[in-house]
């Protein structure tokens, strides 16, 4: 399992996690899933809804803004294939949290934010299961960005 | 008979369809409608107590049925349901 993402979208990505920093940041992933070939093409950057005492270790994206969300993908001839977010001074593995909450299907972007600069992210699928994630190789491409989606 | 819309990581369950048919007079009995023809997807819809899971969503013409009477929800003929998740972690 591979998601290519362009460099120029992974740094919106780290840039997203270090503006939200000490807060948790998330998204949508925009793109294409082809065959084997799972693409991102955009990001849709959201407010963590999560109440303020949280937003430090959880990350919400309520159903009304998924719906959005999808509706601009569409708009854009794309798919929301996953979700990024954040972990403010963490590893960027998934949680236990991540994975109760997590839909199958979905490439979930990890982004460890070491000190609100150092950035470095991963990619996790759940399994048919519900068990666990397991990873998938993060390619980065020269890609240039479709479209900047931003909110 | 309603419709209700599949959300994007759950139509691998569903053979890829993006919108079904479903039969029930209630939000829960056409839930359990599609669940019995594609019962894949019942995991990821309901936890182990059999409660929807916190993160699924249904909106029945465009409203959330959390605001209305949750599964208990009654159904008329030609309403388009929609499964939209909720997106979290930690």
């Amino acid at each position: 399992m591979t998601l290519e993402i362009p460099k120029e979208i992974l740094r919106q990505i780290h840039d997203h996690g270090s503006e939200a920093y000490p807060e948790e940041g998330a998204g949508l992933l925009f793109g294409h899933v082809r065959g084997k070939r799972r693409q991102v093409k955009a990001i849709f950057p959201q407010n963590n809804a999560r109440e303020e005492k949280a937003r430090r270790t959880r990350y919400l994206i309520e159903a009304e803004d998924m719906f959005k969300g999808e509706e601009e993908a569409t708009r854009l001839g794309l798919a929301v294939i996953g979700v990024f977010h954040s972990h403010p001074d963490h590893s960027n593995q998934p949680s236990e949290f991540d994975r109760e909450w997590a839909m199958p299907w979905f490439s979930y972007v990890i982004t460890s934010v070491q000190s609100g600069e150092d950035e470095s992210s991963r990619s996790w699928r759940l399994l048919d299961d519900r068990s666990r994630f397991v990873e998938e190789e993060i390619l980065i491409t020269s890609e240039v960005a479709q479209t900047n989606s931003q909110r | 008979m309603s419709t209700i819309r599949i959300p994007t990581p759950l139509r691998s369950y569903t053979k890829g369809e993006t919108e079904l048919n479903v039969n029930g007079s209630t939000v829960g009995e056409a839930l359990a409608d599609l669940t019995n023809q594609y019962p894949d997807l019942a995991v990821h819809l309901y936890d182990d107590s059999g409660v929807l899971r916190a993160f699924v969503n249904v909106f029945i013409n465009e409203e959330n049925i959390r605001h209305l009477q949750g599964v208990e929800t009654p159904l008329t003929k030609g309403d388009k349901l929609m499964i939209i998740p909720s997106i979290a972690g930690g």
